[in-house]
């Protein structure tokens, strides 16, 4: 190997490693607040990923009837749950409506839309308002019910969702894959290494929102109200702040970052209805680097497995997926060195 | 229905020679398959709260295994099994040694990574057939007999099926059944019975590793090829489902949670596509939504609404003369017990218990009191092990016990009973007791599940019954314990630890949350075990309860001691009285 390759692996290793980062943070803002960990996180990547896809083919995205199928189960549940409760049929019929009104807005909008053959930044926005109204649509119909649950009662619950979103996935998209054209086709190099524009769009965008992240968690009411839920979720309750809307607060978040990094990974490979697990579970390996706990460990984590899965696709490509999964027995072992004490109840 | 197992059994080996059509001998070889990877599920997940997704690879190992030694090296079956086994042990040994020690959601995290380097690896290497997988595997065959694959096979996959379902049912009903069933409950309270919780977390996942590997060597020989696919991750997540739809806390609901899925997965295969009109695995759609609802509204699965409709057998009383467990040589009257010397516990900057000293001859009762988060609890914690101890010693019986972990306190006779009671809910009140007479019982995992350990069993289930009787719950102890309320479960806890045969028992507030009658019939027990020569340090905030029954009180307030002294020195002392109701300033 020489530097040029070396160079030319350690760049891909960055880039995929950013879009690992966002999914890692995701990952640990999900458990941080709700205790949820959750396998899907996958799947917004590819849902994202094949919904730009189809408008950019002026068809309209299956995004949009699954969509509908969630809204509409949603609200079919808070009617039920309303009902049991004997709330009137009028506050019944508001909570339903409510449920329905984005998802059924944005839904109209994206098949008026699909056909007219919008400007990419015009239809990435319309993905990204798609794809991250799954987010409390699947707290509602999952977890929200189940907040006390265990930790493990809601890993479980997590593969349940998995699997139904991956058989819908398929429902919905088909088996076909998708590779999106670049954002920007630019090749810059720098100093012998070439960096592609999408390179550079990733790693940029990533970094802004790791910014705007820590900013929101810093400096905003909300994002110091997820905080305190995260640190002692009863603590949080007695201070007016609610679980549930916490709870939906993150999801919705955790979906925007699925998103965004669907939207970014979408030019660099070609991805199928399936195709968002692995490149999940990798964010969670960096995750799991930082013991689901800490933000900046996750991101490091994120960078390794990145830089690991690069080096590793050009020394063994065929064992390129083994490598990057067992490395998480040397960092479990780490982690079970530096903390035995990890015992909660 | 001492019956329905003999005759389930019977039914199933005899079921080849039935008129049953080809198809379902297959269906019910594969449900026999899934059964049993699903057991090892039951004991892990649902009898000791860990969770793997990564059951599949080990059935891969075990498939792989029997598949690459019987095709290129031409090596029988029992040995393709024991190679098999092996590996899928070691694996589960490594995985095991590196999550176990943390918080229970890194063991399915590693599992789902293992179950996917697994399965890429199967995809990837070039001598295990690559996606192709391995093809042309023998028949199995066992001492010169063709057991073909269909209903020659049938009757070996169920006898394992039977057998393994029995040796659970057994293994769960003795010395280390309980010690696993109470890993659910945390380590704290199995610590301090002196159970080693990450020795029985690692039998468990063994042992499940151990059952899934047996499935795979069967498979292997069932279907003459393997390849990756059937032992992926959903495979792996689709056999936790079966035992959470099938009941994941009891041994038979993997056998309903097995029958069910490949029952209905297959419906699902030939309608689902048809109803949609392309094909594809959509009967994942159906399997995620169930096991949400599951989870949801029956957590406990099918197999509990059948169980709901059976008679409850009791527990047959089978003790009667059993020979008592061997007791350890008590401290003669008088002699130094315990000395607790300037212990200090600090949490971060807070100092929670503050350079305390005391000291408990044998025969002692010694009251510890203080107002609420004078730190008596944390003391409790730092002389049984719970909490490391920053500075200071503690020595027992002479020898120091300071940084010891709480199990190898309680093997030198120091036994305690909780704040916030910590009882196995699922458990009966005799189990629970029995729990305490852990470390005076030797049966292991192996003797428990071929029942040779029954004679040791009599002679601890006739200690916990005891106990019970002594402190006047004899006639409750086939109540579960979650169902009692928390004055009686105060007192099974005392019974418990009294089964631990200890030296000085460290009772935590035990008359909280009794009735007067129950405090009086209390401390009438404690007065007994006090006239047996019992040392009892406690800590209460029911002042006449302490007062009438104390010998030496030790006072704290803010992690300090306040003083020390009997009763009615305590009593007189204006010191006191100010910490307890404040001052006039």
């Amino acid at each position: 190997m020489d530097a040029t390759i070396a160079g030319f692996l350690a760049v891909d290793g960055l880039t995929n490693g950013a879009i690992y980062a966002l999914l890692a943070l995701a990952t640990v803002l999900l458990f941080a607040v709700t205790r949820v960990i959750y396998i899907p996180q996958g799947e917004y990547v590819a849902f994202a990923a094949l919904t730009l896809a189809l408008l950019q083919m002026g068809k309209v995205p299956g995004t949009v009837w699954f969509l509908l199928v969630l809204a509409g189960a949603a609200a079919l549940a808070e009617l039920w749950h309303g009902w049991r409760q004997h709330r009137p049929p009028a506050k019944l019929l508001a909570a339903a409506a409510r449920t329905l009104a984005w998802p059924v807005a944005i839904s109209l909008l994206a098949i008026w839309a699909a056909p007219r053959g919008w400007p990419t930044a015009a239809q990435a926005l319309l993905t990204v308002a798609l794809v991250t109204t799954f987010g409390p649509l699947i707290y509602r119909l999952a977890y929200e019910s189940l907040a006390d649950a265990s930790v493990l009662v809601l890993l479980i619950v997590s593969v349940g969702v998995h699997f139904a979103l991956v058989g819908l996935g398929l429902y919905f998209f088909g088996a076909e894959g998708f590779r999106n054209p670049s954002f920007w086709d630019v090749r810059l190099s720098v100093g012998g290494v070439t960096l592609s524009g999408q390179a550079l769009i990733i790693i940029t965008a990533s970094v802004v929102f790791i910014v705007a992240l820590w900013l929101f968690f810093e400096r905003s009411l909300s994002g110091k109200a997820l905080r305190a839920t995260a640190v002692n979720r009863l603590g949080a309750r007695l201070m007016g702040i609610s679980t549930s809307s916490a709870g939906r607060l993150s999801f919705t978040m955790a979906a925007f970052i699925g998103a965004l990094s669907g939207l970014l990974i979408g030019p660099t490979t070609t991805v199928f209805y399936d195709s968002g697990f692995l490149i999940g579970l990798k964010g969670f390996v960096a995750a799991v680097f930082g013991g689901l706990a800490s933000y900046p460990l996750a991101l490091v984590g994120a960078l390794g497995v990145g830089l690991l899965e690069s080096f590793s696709s050009f020394w063994a490509s065929s064992y390129k997926e083994v490598i990057v999964f067992s490395v998480i027995l040397p960092v479990l072992l780490w982690r079970s060195l530096r903390d035995p004490h990890g015992e909660e109840h | 229905m001492k019956l329905a197992f003999p005759a389930f059994a019977a039914l199933m080996l005899a079921l080849p020679a039935l008129p049953v059509p080809d198809f379902w001998i297959t269906q019910s070889i594969y449900i026999g398959l899934y059964a049993i990877v699903a057991l090892g599920l039951v004991l892990l997940t649902g009898v000791a709260g860990l969770i793997s997704f990564g059951q599949a690879a080990f059935v891969g190992v075990g498939a792989y295994s029997a598949a690459y030694l019987s095709t290129k090296l031409g090596l029988p079956p029992p040995v393709t099994l024991a190679v098999g086994v092996a590996l899928a042990m070691l694996a589960a040994l490594a995985l095991g040694l590196v999550t176990l020690r943390m918080s229970g959601h890194y063991l399915p995290l590693a599992t789902i990574a293992w179950g996917l380097a697994m399965n890429y690896t199967m995809a990837n290497m070039e001598s295990l057939g690559k996606y192709d997988g391995i093809l042309g595997i023998p028949t199995l065959s066992l001492l010169g007999v063709d057991l073909g694959t269909g209903r020659g096979l049938h009757p070996l996959v169920w006898a394992i099926v039977l057998l393994a379902a029995l040796a659970a049912v057994h293994l769960l009903d003795s010395r280390p059944g309980r010690a696993i069933r109470a890993l659910k409950e945390g380590s704290t309270m199995a610590e301090a019975m002196g159970i080693s919780t990450l020795r029985y977390k690692l039998v468990v996942f063994v042992l499940a590793a151990v059952l899934a590997a047996v499935a795979g060597w069967l498979f292997a020989y069932f279907q003459r090829s393997v390849s990756p696919s059937p032992f992926s991750i959903n495979k792996g997540i689709e056999y936790l489902f079966m035992a959470v739809l099938g009941g994941v806390g009891h041994v038979w609901g993997a056998f309903v949670g097995s029958g069910l899925v490949r029952v209905i997965e297959d419906e699902l295969q030939v309608l689902l596509p048809r109803l949609i009109g392309t094909s594809g695995n959509f009967e994942t759609i159906v399997f995620g939504i169930v096991l949400v609802a599951v989870l949801k509204y029956a957590p406990d699965g099918v197999w509990a609404f059948v169980r709901r409709r059976l008679p409850q057998r009791e527990r047959v009383r089978d003790w009667d003369g059993a020979a008592a467990l061997p007791a350890r040589d008590k401290p003669a009257r008088g002699e130094p017990l315990l000395a607790v010397e300037s212990v200090r516990k600090t949490f971060g900057g807070l100092v929670a218990v503050n350079d305390v000293s005391f000291r408990i001859h044998a025969g002692d009762i010694v009251g510890l009191i203080g107002p609420n988060g004078a730190g008596k609890s944390t003391t409790f914690n730092l002389i049984t092990g719970v909490h490391a101890i920053s500075r200071g010693t503690v020595h027992f019986r002479g020898q120091p016990i300071t940084g010891l972990p709480s199990r190898q306190i309680a093997r030198r006779g120091i036994s305690r009973t909780f704040q916030h009671v910590k009882l196995v809910q699922e458990m009966t009140v005799l189990e629970n007791v029995a729990l305490g007479g852990y470390l005076r019982t030797r049966a292991g995992s192996l003797r428990a599940m071929l029942r040779l350990e029954r004679q040791e069993e009599r002679q601890l289930m006739a200690e916990a019954e005891r106990q019970l009787q002594r402190i006047g719950m004899g006639s409750q102890m086939h109540e579960l314990a979650g169902n009692l309320a928390l004055g009686p479960q105060r007192l099974v806890e005392i019974a418990r630890a009294l089964a631990t045969d200890p030296a000085l028992l460290l009772l935590d507030e035990p008359a909280a949350g009794l009735r007067h009658k129950e405090k009086q019939a209390l401390s009438e027990v404690l007065r007994q075990l006090k006239r047996e020569g019992l040392s009892i340090l406690l800590v209460e905030h029911d002042m006449d309860f302490v007062m009438g029954l104390t010998d030496r009180i030790v006072v704290m307030e803010f992690g300090n001691k306040l003083m020390e002294g009997t009763p009615a020195e305590v009593q007189a002392s204006d010191a006191v009285r100010a910490a307890y109701l404040g001052t006039e300033h």
